[in-house]
């Protein structure tokens, strides 16, 4: 991995937090999902967001680039509050066309992939680069090819995603969230939708991103690769944080009930 | 060979006597039509075979065509926009859209045309400027805008928005919420998420019933003949009116119409071959034609040089 996570961009410093959520509050209908969440996540930090089903985690994820709109609370990505505008002092909901601009620095990996069907490997790879952010096609077609060099799939950039397997297409989708030369990386589940057999492939490329720098927030069950890739381990339940710190704390010595409970589980 | 007769590569199909007796039946039935087709002097085989060569009658299957080809061009675009207003979290365009596909689905496409063509009686002047009596900046007389041409083209491409509304929605709902959300999560903005992304998967499932659509809509230029627009039908009618030759011309307006539809369901497999792009195992007629050709045309495709040179560097 050639890429660094210590470039910094305009506005921003290494040590200035690149997500920054306050208060997040979310509820679907009677149900709250998220019950005032406090998270921050530095440059180059790996954060791995744990808990049991329905605790709110990819909820969480989902509010960072808007995907899901949060009902109170804030949070910025590089210092910029994704889906809102602020003028004149006051705040507003953003335009469909402001949205879109806030988030082309965020790349965001999927439980169920989300690969462009009707695009190969490479068409893939080189849609957002040359369509949103200007890059000329040879060079991001060249940027693409070392891409899939780097997660394992060189010679596939002709294939359709239907004709790889499950854990080629999330290397792929990998792929594709760094061509856009992201400031932060969003992992949604990523491992969940795989056979057991290809969950090691995938979870091998996010750590050998985990340790290249990027900047990372991966929802997941799996316990192994916190413990190995992450920097922060948040163990969520019940719509809040229970416990956050370094995997060897969370994991190795948990100190509230409920975070010993979930890991009991694992054992 | 298995002893006890297990094997299934041994196994015989049972001779169906029911399929052989409607095979009969079919082939029976198939001679008695020819037969009564060559043997009936009433189909005046001749003067169709003049007439289905007439200029008279190319021009109007000309009409006809071209007719068909605005109509459901407007009918799509206007349809585009129409699906997309009514799967829109906008209550107003949502409402708009639903109101418009009520009425233009809820009405026979024959009445529609009769009015548009009679829109004079209701509206003898159509102009621009301020509402409810005030003054106005242009304005036309109703009768100079709408002659037999504007109001077939009215007439049926605002009836086709309708259900190509329909058509589209129903591809865009097929195609999983997973994909525009990839879409808008890497900075699209919805619209080029439509474009880029949505619409061409959803092509898949739009094909075939736009197939349908423009096959009905070649047909249903023929009811234009109402209000004196000189397509196929039209024009076979006065022919006949003058010549009494009725049966041998509506044979010939048959035919054209069954040569034009055969034509489109053609390319229409062809397209949908296009589209189905992605899709493992894309058989059929124009995959293999088109697979040939491309062998045929060896590099010369753009694109093609690539996987050659890598082929190259790995051998």
């Amino acid at each position: 991995m050639s890429q660094t996570g210590t470039t910094t961009r305009a506005g921003t410093t290494a040590d200035h937090p690149v997500v920054c959520a306050r208060g997040v509050r979310k509820s679907f209908g009677d149900l709250q999902v998220l019950k005032g969440i406090d998270l921050d996540v530095r440059r180059g930090e790996v954060v791995v967001v744990l808990g049991p089903s329905g605790s709110g985690k990819s909820t969480l994820l989902r509010c960072i680039n808007h995907l899901e709109v949060m009902d109170a609370g804030w949070i910025t990505v590089d210092g910029v509050q994704i889906g809102y505008e602020s003028r004149g002092g006051r705040l507003f909901h953003a335009r469909d066309s402001v949205i879109a601009r806030q988030r082309q620095r965020v790349g965001m990996v999927f439980q169920q992939f989300n690969l462009f069907g009707h695009m190969t490997v490479l068409e893939n790879l080189i849609e957002a680069p040359v369509g949103l952010h200007g890059v000329p096609r040879d060079e991001a077609v060249r940027r693409a090819r070392r891409l899939l060099a780097q997660v394992g799939l060189e010679g596939r950039e002709d294939s359709y995603p239907r004709q790889l397997s499950g854990g080629q297409q999330q290397r792929v989708a990998i792929a594709r969230a760094l061509a856009i030369e992201p400031d932060l990386l969003l992992f949604d589940e990523p491992t969940s939708a795989l056979d057991p057999e290809l969950v090691g492939e995938v979870l091998g490329t996010m750590r050998e991103l985990a340790a290249a720098g990027y900047t990372m927030v991966v929802v997941t069950h799996e316990i192994s690769f916190a413990r190995e890739a992450a920097d922060t381990v948040v163990f969520m339940d019940d719509g809040v944080i229970v416990e956050q710190g370094p995997p060897e704390d969370v994991l190795g010595n948990p100190q509230e009930e409920r975070t010993k409970a979930f890991l009991q589980r694992f054992l | 060979m298995d002893a006890d007769g297990r094997d299934v590569a041994g196994a015989r199909h049972t001779f169906r006597w029911g399929q052989w007796a409607a095979r009969v039946v079919v082939l029976v039935v198939a001679a008695m039509i020819v037969h009564f087709l060559v043997t009936n002097p009433n189909f005046e085989w001749g003067t169709v075979w003049a007439w289905f060569r007439a200029p008279s009658i190319g021009r109007a299957l000309w009409t006809t065509l071209w007719l068909a080809a605005v109509s459901m061009v407007l009918g799509t675009l206007l349809g585009v926009f129409l699906a997309v207003a009514r799967m829109s979290a906008n209550r107003l365009l949502n409402g708009l859209a639903g109101v418009y596909i009520w009425f233009f689905r809820g009405t026979p496409l024959l009445v529609q045309l009769i009015f548009w063509f009679n829109l004079a009686a209701l509206l003898p002047q159509i102009g621009i400027g301020v509402p409810f009596g005030g003054p106005k900046l242009v304005s036309w007389s109703t009768n100079d805008l709408i002659t037999p041409l504007t109001a077939a083209i009215l007439g049926l491409a605002l009836n086709e928005a309708a259900y190509m509304a329909e058509v589209i929605r129903g591809g865009l709902l097929s195609v999983d919420p997973g994909q525009r959300e990839a879409a808008r999560a890497f900075g699209m903005s919805s619209g080029r998420a439509l474009r880029r992304v949505v619409l061409p998967q959803a092509m898949r499932a739009i094909i075939p019933p736009t197939g349908n659509q423009l096959i009905s809509m070649v047909k249903a230029t023929s009811q234009v003949s109402v209000i004196a627009m000189a397509d196929l039908l039209y024009t076979v009618q006065s022919v006949y009116n003058r010549t009494f030759e009725t049966i041998p011309l509506l044979i010939v307006a048959v035919l054209w119409y069954l040569i034009v539809t055969s034509v489109l369901n053609v390319v229409q497999a062809f397209i949908e071959d296009h589209y189905a792009r992605g899709e493992r195992g894309t058989t059929g007629l124009p995959a293999m034609v088109r697979r040939r050709l491309r062998g045929r045309r060896g590099a010369g495709r753009a694109g093609a040089p690539v996987t050659t040179i890598e082929q190259g560097d790995r051998a």
